[in-house]
């Protein structure tokens, strides 16, 4: 006599054609011979004794059995059991399934209850701050990677969320990550790249936008950009997020070279991430932004030497003349880490009297933006910060940044054209984006020509063309 | 694992990002995000930050959807529940004489005469309002529960269900049906007249009929009947039935007189609501089984005591969260109107709880006008209430939503986050006491209970943080 599994599940109901259908599921099992599962209703257990299966007394007809008789080539009769049951298991969960065409359903109330309907999606949270955390833990609760644009996120809330994370092998980028470019999606404030070779991890959203600009119009494509917010490399967060985005940079075979993208990290900071990126198989490269470090425009250059490519010229339209009155440069910033980078190209150059008035404002701090929208989604801010400079007898040069991407405001330039042409100080400008952006970075470019200005592709570039512009500035 | 292109990107927040990237041809799902119940956004932070919450809640939801109740005797609550005389348990959380409602001091009065304490009920207040001889507790406190008013006395019978796997027990009283009963603080004579013929007759009865058939799965009527038209709280017809059937036999078979059995099978089967008092107790069955998993966020215990409604949570012990009992809103009986209400009562809403009730309204349609509703409304019910549910059961289905499982085990802090309150479905009692029922509908908890409980969730957490 042939080998049966019977088994009773109290509690457990199906109606009968749906039962019929598990039944036939399970029969077709490899190493099955016989299969019935279904309610214990006296007709029921009579036909199961007509199959040879002995049903407990027990049963009644609130029981579920399942009947399997395998076959005597079954093999591993532990194994052939597993794959029955599972099987059964399988059919019953697929009972319950949702299909769509159903009435209409309201949408989603938390992050979690979406998840529930998407799986393998990733999670973007740019709620207020204050929530930030409980909508992207739901993520990682969920299983699911997460992009936190949200700032104004208490430092141990994001220790907190990237210390799960870390446990769970999965990615926290953000709070406060502005752009991220996942196999060519962009989220955020991100540009339109070609595929390629370099991989970025990015403690800095526009230094990151810079590079990809860069690379883009030197004809070098990108993976993947990975943000992973501007207090990752800092002493408590300890670039928890930026080693889980290593880790996955190295394991993609497309990615050739790996650029980290941050501010100077605390020491011993620096020191776990070299030490941990020396460990993998993929070349990492430091672009980090700091007196005595290289401009992302040089890291930019040495990271394409690297790849054997040939450094372009960066381009330069329209050309701005010498200040003929004040005496300071107003750098007036959308771009958090532009203006730092403007900061410290113009202190290099300037040396020890840099301090003596000149200023680097950036609009996207959390300081502006608590209650109001990001300046590069809402331009009003700066541009009344723009007025007052023009009319500042002490301004000589205006230094400004323009930054293009998905989530960027649709056209820059219709605002700031005419306000750059209503000032009598010379304008340069950084244009950030590549000729895939949807603002169209040429005539963008074309507009803020038009109005007076110059402008570079290159921040770093704008910033010594504005220095070189005061005067008695370095020519 | 690697970096992967997103096929998709659940988006929550600035609407202008998931925009961006729909236009890049991805799909989108957008959360209708709102800000949290006020003042809540520092404890919700702290609580989800809680490195024991994630696995405490699927220990919790795992623990009370393991369970099956059986109905495994019936018995007088002074044997069941070693209640003496003089002692009267209650629905909801724990209050005094001076602050019951008008149903409740109805009931207590009732059974005060019921437990001959008494010969006329009026003579009970006297007594009640002395205390000296008398106490009040809540039916929870000793693994029971009460509908409605929710009053308990020794000599009042008992079903016993029992978790087979752990022996551990809850009891709920019998059905007394519809109308001028104890439970909606009727006190007149032919309750309380009512009342001693389920202690003399059906009381016995169905013991010896439950102890002839052996246990009765209560947790597998459940499943069947919430594909049959009962959502378990305001319709149990089917459940009824399928209990009648399980134990009829066995009534039939006791040797008790044939006129007897037949009044006691007319009698079930005459009350669309006798299986609510098996409901209840199996839900209770399965919460218990959650209860004090330090972490968890999830209820274990919702009820009314006619004046407070109350919670209890898995993550802090036996603690209640109490606010206003609400009216609720619906249809009246005959002249009956609003004014003539009493606020929210009973220990019904651990139907609720469980995830059956007004969370399983969807498939009910039949009682949806009952209750002041309409079917697409009960779809949108029960899909509401999975926004602040931990999961779904996957025993007890809904046909009408493809057979999606219950929402099952509500999260003080969804609740919170998205400030949906559980939906309940409810009979309504009169306000002064001996009137009896005047009505049911929907009605919710106060919404303030669910930020107490998650102020204290919130600082278990900092204390085992800090600790």
């Amino acid at each position: 006599m042939s080998r049966t599994h019977v088994e009773l599940r109290g509690g457990a109901y199906a109606d009968s054609v749906a039962l019929l259908q598990v039944s036939r599921t399970v029969q077709g099992v490899e190493g099955v011979a016989a299969a019935q599962v279904a309610m214990c209703t006296p007709l029921n257990v009579e036909v199961l004794e007509q199959m040879g299966f002995e049903v407990p007394d027990a049963a009644t007809p609130n029981d579920m059995v399942v009947a399997v008789r395998f076959a005597d080539d079954a093999g591993d009769p532990d194994r052939a059991l597993d794959r029955a049951l599972a099987a059964v298991d399988e059919a019953l969960a697929g009972l319950g399934r949702r299909t769509s065409g159903s009435a209409e359903v309201a949408p989603a109330r938390t992050t979690g209850r979406a998840l529930r309907e998407a799986p393998g999606a990733l999670a973007l949270v740019s709620v207020p701050g204050p929530s930030a955390l409980v909508e992207a833990m739901d993520a990682l609760d969920a299983g699911h990677d997460v992009m936190v644009f949200s700032d104004n996120v208490p430092v141990e809330q994001e220790v907190a969320l990237k210390r799960v994370a870390s446990e769970r092998g999965l990615l926290v980028m953000g709070p406060d990550c502005g752009t991220a470019v996942l196999g060519g999606v962009g989220l955020g404030f991100a540009n339109t790249v070609r595929p390629g070779p370099v991989g970025l991890v990015a403690a800095s959203g526009t230094g990151c936008q810079q590079v990809l600009a860069l690379l883009d119009h030197a004809g070098v494509g990108v993976s993947h950009a990975i943000g992973v917010g501007g207090h990752d490399l800092s002493a408590e967060v300890r670039g928890l997020s930026t080693l889980e985005a290593l880790r996955r940079l190295d394991a993609d075979p497309a990615v050739e070279t790996v650029l980290l993208v941050s501010k100077p990290p605390a020491d011993d900071v620096a020191a776990e991430v070299r030490a941990f990126a020396d460990g993998l198989s993929t070349p990492v490269g430091l672009a980090l932004l700091g007196a005595g470090h290289p401009d992302l425009t040089e890291a930019t250059e040495a990271l394409l030497r690297s790849l054997g490519h040939e450094v372009p010229a960066w381009p330069v339209a329209g050309s701005a003349s010498p200040a003929t009155s004040g005496q300071l440069l107003r750098g007036l910033f959308v771009g958090g880490t532009l203006a730092s980078e403007a900061r410290i190209v113009a202190e290099g150059l300037l040396g020890d009297g840099a301090s003596d008035g000149h200023t680097f404002v950036d609009f996207g701090d959390d300081a502006y933006t608590a209650g109001r929208a990001h300046p590069m989604i809402d331009p009003t801010l700066r541009l009344e910060h723009l007025a007052e400079a023009g009319r500042d007898p002490e301004t000589a040069v205006v230094l400004l940044d323009v930054v293009l991407g998905h989530g960027a405001e649709p056209d820059p330039a219709a605002l700031l054209a005419p306000a750059v042409a209503a000032l009598d100080q010379p304008v340069v400008v950084a244009l950030v984006g590549t000729g895939g952006d949807p603002q169209d970075r040429d005539r963008q470019a074309a507009a803020l020509v038009e109005a007076g200005a110059e402008v570079h592709l290159s921040n770093a570039g704008a910033t010594r063309r504005a220095v070189s512009l005061l005067p008695g500035g370095p020519r | 694992m690697t970096v992967v292109s997103p096929t998709s990107v659940v988006s929550v927040g600035a609407d202008l990002f998931a925009d961006a990237v729909a236009g890049q041809a991805v799909d989108v799902s957008r959360v209708e995000w709102r800000p949290p119940m006020p003042g809540t956004e520092a404890d919700l932070a702290t609580v989800a930050a809680d490195p024991l919450r994630r696995d405490a809640n699927e220990r919790a939801l795992a623990a009370m959807l393991g369970v099956t109740a059986h109905l495994v005797d019936v018995v007088p609550a002074a044997n069941a529940l070693g209640l003496e005389p003089g002692q009267f348990l209650h629905a909801g959380p724990p209050i005094a004489w001076a602050r019951a409602s008008g149903p409740l001091r109805g009931a207590l009065m009732g059974g005060a005469a019921l437990e001959g304490l008494v010969d006329d009920p009026d003579d009970a207040v006297a007594l009640f309002e002395s205390g000296r001889t008398v106490s009040l507790e809540p039916c929870h406190h000793r693994g029971a529960v009460g509908p409605m008013a929710g009053v308990v006395t020794p000599s009042m019978w008992m079903f016993v269900l029992e978790d087979l796997e752990t022996g551990r027990r809850t009891h709920c009283s019998l059905n007394e049906g519809l109308g001028k009963v104890l439970r909606y603080g009727a006190y007149s004579p032919e309750v309380i007249t009512r009342l001693r013929w389920m202690g003399d007759v059906l009381g016995p009865l169905l013991q010896a009929a439950v102890r002839a058939t052996g246990p009765v799965d209560v947790t597998g009527i459940l499943t069947q009947m919430l594909q049959m038209g009962d959502e378990a709280h305001n319709r149990n017809r089917a459940g009824t039935l399928m209990l009648l059937r399980d134990l009829a036999p066995a009534m039939v078979g006791t040797g008790h007189d044939g006129a007897a059995v037949a009044e006691a099978l007319r009698f079930v089967g005459g009350n669309d609501h006798f299986f609510l008092n098996l409901a209840m107790p199996a839900c209770k069955l399965a919460l218990d089984a959650a209860r004090g998993i330090e972490g968890s966020t999830m209820v274990v215990a919702m009820a009314r005591n006619g004046t407070d409604f109350g919670i209890q949570v898995a993550g802090t012990g036996e603690e209640w969260f109490t606010g206003p009992a609400q009216l609720a809103d619906g249809l009246f009986l005959g002249d009956y109107g609003p004014e003539d209400a009493n606020p929210d009562i009973g220990d019904s809403a651990i139907t609720e709880t469980a995830g059956i009730g007004g969370f399983a309204m969807a498939t009910a349609p039949a009682i949806v006008r009952f209750v002041g509703g309409t079917v697409p409304d009960a779809l949108a019910t029960t899909r509401r209430m999975h926004e602040i549910t931990l999961g779904e059961n996957p025993r007890w289905s809904v046909p009408v939503l493809d057979f999606q499982g219950t929402p099952s085990g509500i999260d003080v802090t969804r609740v919170c986050r998205t400030a949906i309150l559980p939906q309940i479905n409810t009979g309504m009692a009169g306000r002064e006491a001996g009137v009896g029922q005047v009505g049911a509908g929907l009605v919710t908890p106060p919404s303030e209970i669910f930020p107490l409980a998650l102020a204290r969730l919130a600082e278990l957490a900092r204390a085992r943080a800090t600790a």
